[in-house]
């Protein structure tokens, strides 16, 4: 891998046939956005521009941390995973590397979330950051092998977002660099496929479920190889901190919290933004928290509501949100306007995270149902008393029994909604709904499931 | 402390709710309202339980229990995690507040 990377970052010539130089970073500078174009670029940006590699490096100039070098400039950055779980990378890559095996390597793109688009404008506007990502990191960890999983566009048609990365590992091909090595994959469209145990059993030939986690797949993950699986995002900072270094990196964000994140946006109106901010940042310069602005759901369909008037008071770090009973997450923002019901957005989405059960894990099989089913009924009208004491007993049969983290992930999300929420659950068992819309405003899976869709 | 503690540990996918488990050893087994069985406190067996929870290993017809020793200092508990990217981190997650 060494010699592919040689290659890679040492031979490209610019058009002109000079070596691309390196790109100086002023001190201080701390370069937001890092990873996609300006935001004007970005309104008016044609994502095929992006594919130029001769363009990418002249904007990003070359890496000059490799290997162990570069773990522990990544271990020194703090930088985390940015697919949700927010675990220190260096971490992952030393266990990995460390474990004595020729490694494989699978960068995550498998975006189930649907309230989640980043990832898709990641790869879209900074292919090439991402496909450097992937290759230092399997540097690093001596991987032969690389696996880029995507997120099948399901039954939707539109733009094709792998014949995007197939045609940027061309243009890498053609400057020199080779393809070798990184494969393409689809993951099915489920909110459970992007799971690392699922996309390492789907790339071993399985279903695309989670699996039981007594083995870490740094240790036993594709073909029984140490696996390092991290979402894109991550590895764009990566490649990024090849480049700079750890100080740069840590030049914005918060002392625990270090760099910045992209950050999928819904604002009250339903538009939707993918900005790129610091950690620590203010959530209402992120988005719209306005006086028509009930609540702001963090972190996704794993995440948690937070009344828009705490929202006002917290910045987009762990530190903050945790003891609010929100996280991070993979920085999903969505402002619910006032003019929607809280408790009937979150049954809906409920239900369909029930739906999304694996359906291997008794608990979660059995347990998600009926928990979406009793947030239906305490959505509606005057719901039996018992309804909510059904709920609570259900959430606590289920709590830590799953394999994987869906059903706690559930729980968090639908404990928040009854607490933000508590107001308006007076209300319907006064048979009062306040909201003036019926519609339905969080975003669901598009396509109906069908179990074949695990593979 | 090199003290260690053994404790039962349920694979909830391989478990399909046979309920044999809480049979043989109901003072650590219970069934939950689906039949699937929910292990007293953190799973801790005691040694005059040793045998029977032997017999509940061997005697699950899908194989779902096992022990694991986990030194006497660490509380964390096995089971749960916040994601599968935080493999190291024990302890209960967001979830716990609607646990109680």
């Amino acid at each position: 891998m060494s010699m592919l990377a040689a290659r890679v970052f040492d031979q490209t010539r610019s058009q002109d046939g000079q070596p691309v130089s390196r790109r100086p970073i002023p001190a201080g500078e701390s370069g937001l956005p890092r990873l996609l174009p300006p935001a004007a670029q970005l309104a008016a940006a044609d994502p095929r521009r992006s594919l130029d590699f001769t363009a990418h490096l002249a904007r990003h100039g070359l890496p000059r941390f490799r290997g162990a070098a570069l773990i522990e400039q990544a271990g020194s950055a703090g930088l985390t995973g940015r697919g949700g779980a927010a675990f220190p990378v260096a971490i992952k890559l030393a266990a990995v590397a460390g474990a004595g095996r020729s490694a494989i390597v699978v960068g995550n793109a498998a975006e189930g979330e649907p309230a989640s688009s980043k990832d898709a404008a990641l790869l879209w506007f900074s292919p090439h950051l991402v496909l450097d990502g992937l290759q230092a990191a399997a540097e690093a960890v001596g991987a032969r092998t690389a696996y880029l999983c995507l997120h099948a566009a399901g039954r939707q048609s539109g733009p094709d977002l792998a014949a995007h990365m197939r045609a940027a590992l061309a243009s890498r091909s053609a400057a020199g660099t080779g393809r070798t090595g990184v494969e393409l994959v689809e993951a099915p469209p489920r909110f459970l496929a992007g799971e690392e145990t699922a996309l390492v059993a789907m790339i071993n030939g399985g279903a695309a479920r989670p699996r039981d986690k007594t083995r870490r797949v740094s240790e036993r993950g594709v073909e029984g190889r140490p696996t390092l699986v991290q979402n894109v995002e991550t590895l764009a900072d990566l490649a990024l901190i090849a480049r700079h270094g750890a100080a740069w990196f840590r030049s914005v964000g918060t002392a625990d919290e270090p760099g910045s994140m992209l950050c999928t946006v819904r604002d009250p109106g339903g538009r939707v933004r993918i900005v790129e901010t610091a950690l620590g940042t203010p959530l209402h310069r992120l988005v719209w928290l306005g006086d028509d602005v009930q609540a702001l759901l963090v972190g996704g369909y794993h995440g948690g509501w937070l009344a828009a008037s705490s929202a006002r008071q917290l910045s987009l770090s762990n530190a903050d949100l945790r003891p609010a009973g929100a996280m991070i997450g993979a920085g999903v923002l969505v402002a619910l306007p006032a003019a929607y019901c809280g408790l009937a957005e979150t049954a809906r989405v409920a239900r369909s995270l029930a739906l999304e059960s694996a359906g291997q894990c008794g608990p979660c099989f059995n347990g998600l149902p009926a928990i979406a089913a009793a947030l239906a009924a305490i959505a509606e009208p005057r719901p039996a008393r018992q309804e909510l004491a059904n709920l609570m007993r259900w959430a606590g049969l289920v709590a830590g029994r799953g394999a994987c983290h869906h059903p706690d992930g559930t729980l968090r999300f639908v404990a928040s909604a009854l607490d933000v929420f508590a107001g308006e659950i007076a209300e319907h068992s006064r048979s009062r709904c306040t909201a003036m819309r019926s519609d339905q405003f969080l975003p669901l899976q598009a396509a109906a499931l069908a179990e074949s869709d695990w593979r | 402390m090199s003290e260690e503690t053994t404790r039962l540990q349920v694979n909830p996918i391989a478990c399909s709710g046979h309920g044999v488990c809480a049979e043989l050893l109901p003072e650590l087994i219970t069934l939950d309202e689906w039949g699937y069985p929910v292990l007293a406190g953190d799973g801790t067996v005691p040694l005059w339980l040793m045998r029977e929870a032997r017999r509940a290993i061997t005697d699950c017809p899908a194989l779902a229990l096992r022990l694991t020793s986990v030194p006497a200092v660490a509380s964390g508990r096995g089971g749960l995690r916040e994601s599968s990217e935080e493999p190291q981190r024990p302890g209960r997650a967001g979830a716990a507040k609607l646990g109680t």
